[in-house]
């Protein structure tokens, strides 16, 4: 033990606004002990000058802003390129408790991948009366238009990012499944560079699992999802464009995984077949890996007015010429008021009880549940089923009468656009706020791969709460992040 | 190559250029206005103007520092230096992930720098501050473009585009010049007119370079033969030219010859015209309607590779 081993973390002055309560906290036990597997790191910052911290910190933002990791800010007209605020403290995962998430959440992503082929062919789950139809057929997501498609090899979601948030007990739950297009991964990745950079000797003491054959994995992902009788298959990303807030992570997957990076505008079908506009001439695209929302990507299907994607496309797609991933229609199983069925279909298709459960939910179409709900407004966390990015939602306790009466009228008016959770004390890890150390919530995003196999690459995207007392962790309000580190045995 | 990305590499360097062109000249401009009586000022500004081939929305109102300032800071007009070095960096952010990040930041310095000092303070704003900024800056990129980018077919439309804007800028400033002052040289200037000749070099960077190879003898045939059919003078049309002509043959190289024989042949006529070419010839011809010839084949140069590499019909790439 060395000195400042012996002595309590929590006594020294880096600690000095730091609190425990009952929310998990990641670095320390309820008793105020240093977790074991934080303790390298706990002495290696604290053995670090506050000026050898600030350089550390200073020569890692330098360095995210030379990389362009940038996102934008929706609503805004000045600056809106913005650089995601990183923390410097990596949350540590124990080889165990990884290994419990990777099993619960390549369950989760099967069965719903078997949950959307059923619904789009034979509806066995409808008809058996485990989902209700009201929820799939209302859900704004849900497109007909793939009704009785045959997608390759039966994968909808070959790309997933979901969230987990960990409870007062120390268990993991899963808060929310991003099955349509899940950004975030380049943070992860782009992070661990500039931490690798930063701290090598500490990331070599703590033993940390490799995530760098993520875009490797992603690649032979897509690839095993060609069409048949395409065995060099043309790969591409589809972007927005330069004015999409992912746009930077769409340009580094590319630019990993060594294929183009398409708009729309790049892209022609002819007889049911796409191609790319190069300068020499058209070359056939086989794969897609579109991060354009299924609304926009073809106009003579979907919306009309969309410029971004490509007329045609889904005829070519349905034709069986070129794959889409991940496939349309998606949104149906990560409809927030379907969640509350999850733990049905996974039992339903597989025949197991849920690895990873859910956060209790009030569905909003029961009159029972949502009278009790607009009750409790005032302690209850409301969210609209289609939102995301941490958008139209209501935070109970920190919530204004006025906003709590505005989702009210709201929920009267639409209960099916609704669902409501209890308030979650989620858990805390430590942040660098000026100088100190403070609590911050955290949620975990890790990303898996599902073409011929699953792939979770071992880590994730943790997302922070910067804002003292904030519940939200999304980027785009005022939410950071941090490197996580998955450690071997 | 995506054709979309050889566009916007295309058009980031043409607008650069002309940047660099319209900041040279309006500060070559300012400059020799001091050593002239104002009744010239009227000709002086109406001239670098047509040298910028009349853009809309510009005109001469008889103050020349809020014309200069004008063709420097307008954001909305499409031909002001402000507003090219904008769409310059535009177009490079759409193709972000093709250039270096050498040349982003590069380019990235240059268009925050254009765009505060005139943000800061509007009324302030004057346009000689920064002109030499920007000719700096983009020659810095042009720099930075070509030690730190692959030489391969995205750094070979940069090149077309660098080279054919520049032709083209050259090509309209000479006849600008010729149209004014030939008709009356007597191969005996005035003072004045002396000094625009001299203008004119200095607008081409030519004028030392002119120098060295024929004295200080400033004479409108040798200013012609060197601006025009030069080998060795970057702003030289013929120069432009042969880099345009080596530009198309490694792209048609590495995209295939048979498409593209048309506009082998229009660059590779182009290129020989050129290099025959002799001036005594050239006025025999009349120099007007030469120079105009010799615009409009660049021209044809822009259309034929839009046709074939950029804007081509779905049929007609199916069928090749």
């Amino acid at each position: 033990m060395t000195s400042v081993g012996s002595l309590n973390p929590l006594d020294s002055p880096a600690f000095a606004n730091y609190f425990l309560d009952d929310a998990y906290d990641e670095m320390f036990s309820s008793a105020g002990a240093v977790r074991p597997p934080y303790a390298p790191l706990i002495e290696n910052f604290l053995t670090m000058s506050q000026d050898e911290l600030r350089r550390r910190k200073h020569s890692a933002d330098v360095s995210f802003l030379n990389q362009g990791i940038t996102f934008t800010v929706y609503g805004r007209n000045e600056g809106t390129e913005r650089i995601f605020p990183h923390d410097l403290l990596p949350r540590l995962i124990t080889h165990a408790e990884w290994a419990h998430i990777e099993k619960g959440l390549t369950q989760r992503i099967t069965a719903l991948n078997l949950f959307l082929r059923d619904i789009y062919h034979e509806g066995r789950i409808l008809a058996d009366g485990l989902v209700p139809r009201e929820i799939v057929f209302s859900c704004k997501h849900f497109r007909r238009q793939m009704r009785g498609f045959q997608v390759p090899r039966n994968v909808y979601i070959a790309v997933v990012g979901t969230d987990l948030i960990r409870l007062q007990n120390g268990e993991f739950v899963v808060l929310e499944d991003n099955l349509r297009v899940p950004s975030g991964v380049s943070y992860m990745l782009t992070s661990r560079v500039v931490m690798k950079r930063i701290f090598p000797q500490l990331f070599r003491r703590c033993h940390v699992r490799s995530i760098e054959h993520y875009s490797q994995s992603l690649l032979a992902t897509l690839r095993s999802l060609a069409p048949e009788g395409r065995p060099e298959p043309t790969i591409v990303v589809l972007t927005p464009g330069v004015f999409n807030s992912a746009y930077f992570e769409h340009a580094y997957l590319a630019r990993q995984m060594g294929i183009e990076l398409v708009e729309g505008r790049d892209l022609v079908t002819h007889d049911n077949v796409v191609y790319m506009r190069t300068t020499n001439g058209l070359r056939r695209v086989d794969v897609i890996y579109r991060r354009i929302d299924d609304d926009f990507v073809d106009p003579l299907a979907f919306r009309s007015e969309s410029t971004l994607g490509v007329p045609g496309l889904f005829n070519a797609y349905r034709a069986g010429n070129v794959t889409l991933s991940n496939a349309l229609g998606n949104g149906v199983a990560d409809d927030k008021a379907l969640y509350a069925y999850v733990p049905q279909i996974i039992k339903y298709y597989l025949g197991e009880d849920p690895v990873l459960n859910n956060v209790e939910t009030y569905l909003l179409t029961d009159r029972v549940q949502r009278q009790h709900v607009l009750a409790n407004l005032d302690k209850l966390v409301v969210k609209a089923v289609g939102e995301s990015g941490g958008y139209g939602m209501l935070i109970g306790p920190h919530s204004s009468a006025e906003q709590r009466e505005d989702f009210a009228r709201q929920i009267e008016a639409d209960p099916r656009n609704f669902i409501a959770q209890p308030t979650l004390n989620f858990s805390r890890a430590p942040c660098m706020i000026d100088d100190h150390l403070e609590p911050r919530h955290v949620d975990l995003r890790p990303y898996i791969l599902f073409g011929d196999r699953v792939t979770i690459v071992p880590g994730g995207l943790t997302r922070v709460a910067l804002r003292k007392g904030s519940l939200v962790v999304n980027s785009s309000q005022g939410g950071g992040s941090k490197d996580t580190w998955v450690l071997n045995e | 190559m995506l054709s979309r990305v050889a566009d916007s590499l295309y058009w980031m360097t043409r607008y650069l250029e002309r940047a660099e062109h319209t900041a040279r000249l309006i500060d070559v401009n300012l400059t020799l206005m001091l050593d002239e009586s104002p009744l010239s000022a009227d000709r002086r500004w109406q001239r670098v103007l047509s040298g910028l081939g009349n853009p809309p929305d510009f005109e001469w109102t008889g103050d020349a520092d809020a014309l200069a300032n004008l063709i420097t800071f307008d954001a909305s007009n499409h031909s002001s230096i402000r507003s090219c070095i904008i769409s310059a960096r535009e177009n490079a952010r759409q193709v972000r992930e093709q250039i270096s990040s050498e040349q982003w930041q590069q380019l990235n310095r240059l268009y925050h720098e254009v765009t505060r000092s005139y943000t800061e303070d509007p009324a302030g704003a004057q346009p000689s501050e920064f002109l030499q900024a920007v000719i700096t800056g983009t020659h810095l990129f042009q720099g930075v473009t070509d030690s730190t980018m692959n030489h391969g077919e995205g750094w070979r439309f940069i090149q077309l585009g660098r080279y054919l804007e520049r032709a083209s800028a050259t090509l309209i400033l000479l006849s600008v010049y010729t149209q004014e002052f030939w008709s009356q040289s007597d191969l005996t200037m005035e003072g004045n007119e002396y000094l625009e000749w001299i203008g004119l070099l200095r607008s081409c960077t030519a004028f030392e370079a002119y120098r060295k190879v024929y004295t200080n003898d400033v004479n409108p045939e040798r200013i012609l033969e060197f601006l025009l059919l030069n080998e060795e003078n970057p702003h030289a049309v013929r120069h432009a030219i042969d880099c345009v002509q080596q530009a198309l043959e490694a792209i048609h190289g590495e995209a295939g010859k048979r498409r593209a024989a048309p506009l082998g042949r229009i660059a590779g006529r182009l290129q020989a015209t050129l290099q025959f070419a002799q001036v005594p010839e050239i006025i025999g011809q009349g120099v007007g309607v030469y120079l105009k010839e010799i615009l409009r084949q660049c021209q044809e140069i822009h259309t034929n590779i839009y046709q074939i590499y950029i804007h081509y019909s779905i049929e007609t790439a199916l069928a090749g």
